[in-house]
C-alpha cells in the first residue's frame, strides 16, 4: 500500500476523473447554486471539506464497521460533518448560508461524499483517503466555478458582485441575459462544458 | 383550492427537477429506459409520501425551537440536530418499505428490485424534507399533499426523459455530446418547457 501515487491521486478527479462530468456524481447541487460564484465558491469548498473528512474518519474507522449496516455509519458521519460546515456558516456569513438553503444540508446526499467513501475510503489508509476526498471535492467545485463564471457573467453582467460588463455596453443596448440565471441554462451550460471535454479527451466518449 | 393549488405547483411549478435539481444522480443514471423508470419513479413517490409527513411530524414536534414544550422543555432547540433525523428517518423508512414491500408484495419488490435502498441517497427525498422544514407548512395535510406532488412531478421528468431517451438512440449525435451531455442539453430544453407553468394561478 506503500507505493500509492500520490500525484495520481491528486490530480485525476480534478480533469480525467472529474466527479461532475465523468462519474457523474453530485449534479443536484452543482447546479442549483451557479447563480453566483460566491455561493458557489463557498459550496465548492464546504463540499470540499465534508468530502475530505468524512473521507478520512471512515477509513480511520473501516475496519471495525460492519459490512451490513455501513451505509448508515457513513451517513452519520457524512450528516455530522455537514451538520458541522452548517453551523459555522450560519455563523459567520448568514446570508450565503441563507442564499444556499437547503443544497448544504443536501451535501449528506450527496453522491460525490458516499461515492468516494464506498469506492475509496473503505479501502485505503486514512490520509490517501483524505487527500482522494479533497481532490473529488476540489474537482466537483472546479466544475462549480466554471459554470457559476459564465452564469454569472452573462445573467447579471458581475462577478462576486462586481460590475464586470461596463455601464457603456448597456447604454449602446447591450442585456443581460435573463435565461442563463435560470433552471434549465445550467443544464444546457453543464451539457456543453461536457462536450468540450469529451472532444478534447476522446477516451471518454460513449459508444 | 390550498391543497389543489399547492399540488399543481409542486408537480409543475416547483418540479424537483427542473426547478430544483434534486435526484439528479439516479435521474440521469436510470433513464435509460422506460420501463425501468417507471419502477423508480412510483418508488419515489412512495417513499416521500412516507418519510415527509413523518419528518413534518418530527420537525412540529421534536426539534423545531421550542417545540418540546409538551415535554415541559419549552427553551430547547433542537434543529440543529434536523439533517442528522431527517436522513436517519429516510434511511430507516427505505429500509422498513423495502421489507414490508418485500413480504407484502413480492411482485412489486421484484419490479422495483435494487431500487428501493438506493432511495436512501436520491436528494429528492431529503431535499423534500428539507424543503418542509424551510417553508413551514401549517398542518400535516399540506406536507402530504407536497410530498404527492412532488413525487409525482419527480415521476413524470422521469418517465419522460427515458421515453425521450429511447427514441434518441436512433438519431445522430455528435460523438463527443454522446451519452452524458446530450442528456444534459435534453433535460434543459426540457426544464424550459416546464418554464411556461410558470404563470400559472391558482
Amino acid at each position: 500500500m506503500s507505493d500509492i501515487n500520490f500525484k495520481e491521486v491528486l490530480l485525476k478527479p480534478i480533469f480525467k476523473g472529474n466527479p461532475v462530468t465523468v462519474l457523474v456524481l453530485g449534479i443536484c447541487s452543482s447546479l442549483a447554486v451557479t447563480v453566483q460564484l460566491k455561493g458557489a465558491l463557498v459550496m465548492a469548498l464546504s463540499v470540499t471539506i465534508v468530502t475530505g473528512l468524512s473521507s478520512f474518519v471512515v477509513s480511520i474507522i473501516r475496519n471495525s464497521i460492519p459490512n451490513r449496516i455501513r451505509i448508515i455509519v457513513q451517513l452519520v458521519v457524512v450528516a455530522l460533518m455537514v451538520i458541522l460546515v452548517d453551523q459555522i456558516l450560519k455563523a459567520y456569513s448568514y446570508s450565503i448560508s441563507k442564499s444556499l438553503s437547503v443544497y448544504v444540508g443536501l451535501i449528506i446526499t450527496n453522491c460525490i461524499v458516499m461515492g468516494r467513501i464506498e469506492a475509496y475510503a473503505l479501502g485505503n489508509k486514512p490520509i490517501p483517503s483524505l487527500l482522494d476526498g479533497l481532490a473529488n471535492g476540489a474537482g466537483y467545485g472546479l466544475i462549480l466555478v466554471v459554470l457559476a463564471f459564465f452564469r454569472e457573467i452573462l445573467g447579471s453582467g458581475t462577478l462576486f458582485g462586481y460590475r464586470i460588463i461596463p455601464q457603456a455596453f448597456y447604454d449602446a443596448g447591450y442585456m443581460d441575459n435573463g435565461l442563463v440565471i435560470l433552471p434549465p441554462m445550467a443544464l444546457i451550460l453543464l451539457g456543453l462544458i461536457v462536450w468540450i471535454q469529451r472532444s478534447i479527451q476522446k477516451d471518454l466518449q460513449e459508444k | 383550492m390550498e391543497y389543489i393549488s399547492l399540488f399543481v405547483k409542486s408537480i409543475f411549478i416547483d418540479n424537483m427537477i427542473f426547478a430544483y435539481f434534486l435526484g439528479m444522480c439516479s435521474y440521469l443514471a436510470v433513464s435509460k429506459s422506460v420501463k425501468t423508470a417507471t419502477g423508480l419513479g412510483i418508488a419515489v413517490i412512495f417513499v416521500l409520501l412516507v418519510t415527509l409527513p413523518i419528518n413534518y411530524l418530527l420537525n412540529e414536534h421534536v426539534l423545531k425551537p421550542g417545540a418540546l414544550a409538551w415535554a415541559g422543555l419549552p427553551d430547547v432547540d433542537l434543529s440543529f440536530l434536523s439533517f442528522i433525523i431527517f436522513i436517519a428517518v429516510v434511511a430507516a423508512i427505505t429500509q422498513i418499505v423495502e421489507m414490508v414491500v418485500e413480504k407484502f408484495a413480492p411482485t412489486l419488490y421484484s419490479q422495483l428490485g435494487i431500487f428501493l435502498p438506493l432511495i436512501a441517497v436520491n436528494c429528492a427525498i431529503l431535499g423534500g424534507s428539507l424543503f418542509m422544514q424551510e417553508r413551514d407548512f401549517v398542518n400535516v395535510g399540506e406536507a402530504t399533499v407536497y410530498a404527492l406532488g412532488s413525487g409525482i412531478g419527480w415521476f413524470l421528468a422521469i418517465v419522460t426523459l427515458a421515453a425521450i431517451r429511447e427514441k434518441m438512440e436512433y438519431s445522430n449525435v455528435p460523438a463527443a455530446l454522446k451519452g452524458l451531455g446530450i442528456t444534459f442539453i435534453t433535460v434543459g430544453l426540457m426544464a424550459i418547457s416546464f418554464m411556461t407553468f410558470m404563470g400559472i394561478q391558482l
